[in-house]
Order: structure tokens, then C-alpha cells, then sequence
């Protein structure tokens, strides 16, 4: 994976990318501030990029707005935001064109080290990775439609898709065959009115029906 | 402003005057009896009846005194909602307004009866019309001045209410300052501190195993990193108390915004506004919405809720309405008291109107000026 990575703090961006590399990823550039990253994400050979929500020159939300512009320009381009803290506000905005490819973490999970690589690589794979906060957030309401229609079990699936994980993993985490998993996401896919589509992508939707 | 107003409203006026000359006497007559005999309790029905009677004229006059000159002639009078009977007659005593009102009464059947008479002679006189025509507003515009400079109170006593209002505000500014400072202190020392400290000996204790015990070591490492994990998100927790990121990214709308998400009740956010406030100001009203949202999620037993924020006339106002059970009271809770001190230090107020069986409508409006729109840098200007 070639990567592009934007974060103003030295000390984290050297452990970025001294992590990513010992995973096998290939730091195309590491920047930053907002002018330079707009000019790394030009490039083309760019599998994807990591960035962090807060940079140089205003210090509020570049990185966000950065991921937005150049999904705008090159939808799908796989980002992975990273930052202090996280609001459902911006996985909203990051998820709002309803294209997959879109990690939104806090920097504290970069520490387990082996589940954050994963994570960039179910991203750049087109997959939708939350971070468990955001969910956590989302779980405590009491939404209306068509979430309603979902069962406990089918919610909890659906929390775990929401951050990135695969049949297996869910599998494990829920103590129950992948087999059942399969069952409960086909459940989901169906009471959410999804559209066939290509199983990544509706994993995809089903999240983003479930931030609206 | 309004203009002044012509001979015709003028003499209008002057006529009103006249006929309230009788209630005038009545009122002070009955204010009077009833004062002397308050002592001995037969007064106070009295002057239960005779004050508020004075107190209707001179209002009427006030406002007629208004339009006369162009421009306000406030009352003023000490609050008197919710007071026991007695109260309020002791309020009543120590209002100066109470008895600016009396010396007024003298002067009004005496000079301002006269003034109100020569216009309305003027006009009734028939011959006399000219001078009335080019006279009356004069003459009434006198009479006025006179209303007004008994009527109102005076610029010293202004200013002393002003700063009585200050010296009360700034002491309740410094002392939530104070609570503040006192809060995040306890919630770093109880939390990140805390953690962090567990972190160095948990850290420690895997140096001394790594030989020995490289699995137990092992396990020591993950033990450490997840209290690093929750030490961060305690930080967090402190850093939204002090002044919330989203704030400083995206302004008062967007924090709002972002606070309505995380409510367990669709909250709708209107906002029209165009700049932001200064900081000070932004990060109070933020902190009043959200502490007024917070209650709606609490107590309000609602299924809906709205913010609305808006800037109109050097004036920020935020309003938080809810359709639950009402009877949220400012005098209990500290919650409420908490934000109208806050909003004080800016001459902000809290308006609340919660009727038992709801809704709930909380108006907060702080004077302030919008700055222009903060331009962020946005990847397409680069």
C-alpha cells in the first residue's frame, strides 16, 4: 500500500509512519499543513491517505475538510481520519456522499498497533471503519425508522460492521458462527431496503442508514 | 425613534390629562390615608388599591409623555412579582420611584394641570387657533419634560443601579471562575493524573519481569497502553468542559449542531447566523444551550426539541424550546442559575417560560457583535 500521510506533530507523524512501514505500507509523503497535503493528494500513484483532523494553518478541522475535497474530486479515494477526538458531526459529513473508503478514528487506537493497520487496510479496500466512540454515541439513541425494525442481535451486527470488521471477526467478537453472522447481515441488508449490491458496499450503506 | 407628535395628538393628550385630574386626587388621597394608617394594618387595603391606581396614572402619563418627546420614558419601579402582600408593601416603601411618583402628583395638578388646560383652551376658544396650531406642541412638550424629569429616574441613580449590577456580576463571574478552575483541577488529579501514574508503575513493573517473565511482561505492556487509552479519553472529557474542539472548528451553529446529534431526542437546529461572536461570548452561549439541552434530556420527559440561534440588532439570541412537561423553575436547580450568572458577566439574560404540562421555551440573548464569517482555509483556495 502507498500511502499518504498528514500530521503536524513530529513525534506522531514519525511514529505514523515508522509503524505503517513495519507493516508493509509505503509512505509516498508525509506532510504537515494544509497547502502541502492538498499537493500530496494530487498524486496520482497514492493508494490512499492517513490524516489527522487538526493542521496548520487554522488548527480547527483541515484534515476533515481535505478528505472531503479530494473525495469530491476522486470519489472513493480511500482516507483514513485520525484525531484527539470524534463527532458524529464529521463521520456524518465523511460519510455523507455514500461512498466506502472512509476510516474515522480517535489517535488512541493507533496504539493497538495491529487492529489500526487493519484497519487502513479495510480502508483502502473500500471498506468503512468507525471508530467504537462514534458508535457508542449513536447506539444511545432512540432513533426512529427504519433502525426500529432491527433486533438487539442485528444492532450489535450492525455496530461491529460500522467499525470495520469482517463476518469472521464479528463471528469471534459475538461468540457465534460465521454462519449466523451471515444470517443477521442478510437480515439487515433486507430491513434496511438495501439494494443488491456487492456485499462491501452494502456493509457500507447499512452504516451510513445508520448515522441518518 | 418615533417623532414627536402634532397639535392634534398633543391636545389629545391634554385633554386625557384633564380627566385623569380627578383620579390623580383620588389615588393620592387614598395613597396618603392608607400610608399613615399602614401602622396600624387598616392601611394596607387601602393602599392596595390607592397605589397601583397612582401608579396606572402615572404610566399613562409616562408613555403619553413618550410620544410626546420622541423617545422612551421608562418606569423602572422594584419588582414586585411573586411577593407575599405585606412584601410588596414594604417594596413599595423603599422604591424611590414610589415617591418620585408622589412628588409628581403635586406637580402635575398644579403646573401640568395649567399647561394641559391653556392647550385645550387654546384649541376650545376658537379665535385663539393660531397660537394653538403653532403653540400646543410647545406647551405640551414642557409639560413632558416635566413628566419625565419626576418621572424617571434620575442619571445618578441609573448609574448607581449600574453598578450595583456590576459589582454583583463580576463577584459571580470570579466566584464560577473560581469553581471552574477548582473542577478541572479535581478532574485531571482524580483521572489523568492518576491513570498516568499507573501507567509509570505498571511500565516499571514490566522492565523488572522482561528478564524473568517475558509474558507477564508482555501482558504488563497491554495493561499499560489501555490505561493510556482511557487517560486520553478522561483528557477529553476535561478538554469538553473547558472549551469543547468542535467550537473552535466549526463556530457556535456547528457545535450546536453537533450537540442536537448526540441527543437521545431529534433536536432541529435553525441558526442564521452570519459571523461569529467574540469567544467569550460564544463559548457562554454554547455552554448555556448546552447545559438547557441537557436538561430537556433529563427532565423534560419531550419527544421533540429545537435551537434557534440568531443575531439581529446587536443582540445574540438563543432559544431552546422542547414540547415535554414544563415546569423547569430558575430558582431550583442549579443548572439555570448556573448559566444566567455566567451570561450575567456579559449583560446576558435568561428568559424561562415553562407552564406546568409544557412546552418549555428558554430565550437566552446576549449583546454582542458578530465578526465577519472566519475564513478557514479550505483545499480548493489551497
Amino acid at each position: 500500500m502507498r500511502l499518504v500521510i498528514a500530521e503536524d506533530n513530529a513525534l506522531l507523524r514519525d511514529g505514523l509512519i515508522r509503524l505503517l512501514e513495519a507493516n508493509g505500507c509505503t509512505v509516498v509523503a508525509a506532510v504537515d499543513n494544509a497547502p502541502q497535503l492538498e499537493v500530496a493528494l494530487r498524486d496520482v500513484d497514492a493508494d490512499g491517505a492517513v490524516l489527522d483532523v487538526r493542521m496548520p494553518p487554522t488548527y480547527t478541522d483541515e484534515g476533515l475538510r481535505a478528505a472531503i475535497a479530494v473525495r469530491t474530486a476522486r470519489p472513493g479515494y480511500p482516507v483514513m481520519v485520525l484525531s484527539q477526538y470524534v463527532e458524529q458531526l464529521y463521520a456524518r459529513e465523511l460519510l455523507a456522499s455514500g461512498e466506502g473508503g472512509v476510516g474515522y478514528l480517535l489517535k488512541d487506537r493507533v496504539a493497538n498497533v495491529g487492529e489500526f493497520v487493519d484497519g487502513v487496510r479495510r480502508v483502502v479496500s473500500g471498506g468503512t471503519v468507525l471508530d467504537p466512540e462514534v458508535i457508542a454515541a449513536i447506539m444511545s439513541h432512540r432513533r426512529d425508522e427504519p433502525l426500529d425494525r432491527l433486533s438487539k442481535r442485528e444492532r450489535d451486527v450492525l455496530s461491529l460492521m460500522a467499525e470495520g470488521r469482517s463476518n469472521a471477526a464479528i463471528a469471534g467478537a459475538l461468540f457465534v458462527s460465521e454462519k449466523a453472522v451471515a444470517k443477521h447481515t442478510n437480515s439487515i441488508f433486507t430491513k434496511l431496503d438495501l439494494p443488491l449490491a456487492p456485499d462491501d458496499n452494502r456493509r457500507v450503506l447499512a452504516v451510513l442508514a445508520w448515522l441518518r | 425613534m418615533r417623532t414627536s407628535a402634532g397639535p392634534w395628538t398633543v391636545t389629545g393628550f391634554a385633554a386625557c390629562q384633564l380627566l385623569l385630574v380627578v383620579p390623580s386626587i383620588v389615588a393620592v388621597v387614598l395613597v396618603a390615608v392608607g400610608g399613615l394608617l399602614a401602622l396600624v394594618t387598616i392601611g394596607v387595603p387601602i393602599l392596595l388599591l390607592g397605589l397601583p391606581a397612582l401608579r396606572w396614572i402615572a404610566d399613562r402619563h409616562r408613555s403619553m409623555a413618550a410620544r410626546t418627546l420622541g423617545h422612551d420614558v421608562p418606569a423602572d419601579y422594584l419588582p414586585t412579582e411573586g411577593l407575599s402582600t405585606l412584601a410588596r408593601v414594604r417594596t413599595w416603601a423603599v422604591d424611590p420611584m414610589t415617591w418620585r411618583d408622589l412628588l409628581w402628583v403635586l406637580v402635575s395638578l398644579t403646573v401640568g394641570f395649567a399647561l394641559a388646560l391653556v392647550t385645550v383652551l387654546l384649541l376650545v376658544l376658537v379665535v385663539t387657533g393660531a397660537f394653538w396650531w403653532y403653540g400646543a406642541p410647545h406647551v405640551m412638550r414642557l409639560r413632558a419634560s416635566i413628566d419625565r424629569m419626576f418621572l424617571t429616574r434620575g442619571h445618578t441613580e441609573q448609574l448607581e443601579q449600574r453598578v450595583v449590577d456590576l459589582t454583583v456580576s463580576r463577584a459571580d463571574t470570579v466566584d464560577h471562575n473560581a469553581t471552574e478552575l477548582r473542577r478541572i483541577e479535581r478532574d485531571l488529579h482524580d483521572g489523568v493524573q492518576a491513570r498516568m501514574v499507573a501507567v509509570g508503575m505498571t511500565l516499571g513493573l514490566a522492565d523488572d519481569l522482561f528478564e524473568r517473565d517475558p509474558e507477564a511482561a508482555l501482558r504488563l505492556l497491554t495493561e499499560a497502553r489501555d490505561t493510556t487509552g482511557a487517560a486520553l479519553a478522561d483528557l477529553r472529557a476535561v478538554v469538553r468542559g473547558i472549551h469543547p474542539p468542535v467550537l473552535a472548528d466549526r463556530g457556535l451553529t456547528g457545535a450546536v449542531e453537533a450537540l442536537a446529534l448526540d441527543m437521545a431526542l431529534p433536536v432541529t437546529v435553525l441558526s442564521d447566523l452570519a459571523g461569529r461572536p467574540p469567544e467569550p461570548v460564544e463559548s457562554a452561549a454554547y455552554f448555556a444551550v448546552a447545559e438547557c439541552l441537557a436538561n430537556v434530556g433529563k427532565h423534560s420527559g419531550a419527544t421533540r426539541a429545537w435551537v434557534d440561534l440568531h443575531h439581529d440588532a446587536g443582540v445574540l439570541r438563543a432559544s431552546v424550546g422542547d414540547d415535554g412537561r414544563g415546569g423547569a423553575d430558575p430558582r431550583h436547580g442549579s443548572g439555570l442559575i448556573g448559566i444566567m450568572r455566567r451570561l450575567s458577566a456579559f449583560d446576558g439574560t435568561m428568559v424561562v417560560s415553562s407552564p406546568d404540562r409544557g412546552p418549555t421555551l428558554i430565550t437566552l440573548e446576549i449583546p454582542c457583535a458578530l465578526s465577519s464569517p472566519r475564513t478557514t482555509l479550505s483545499s480548493a483556495t489551497g
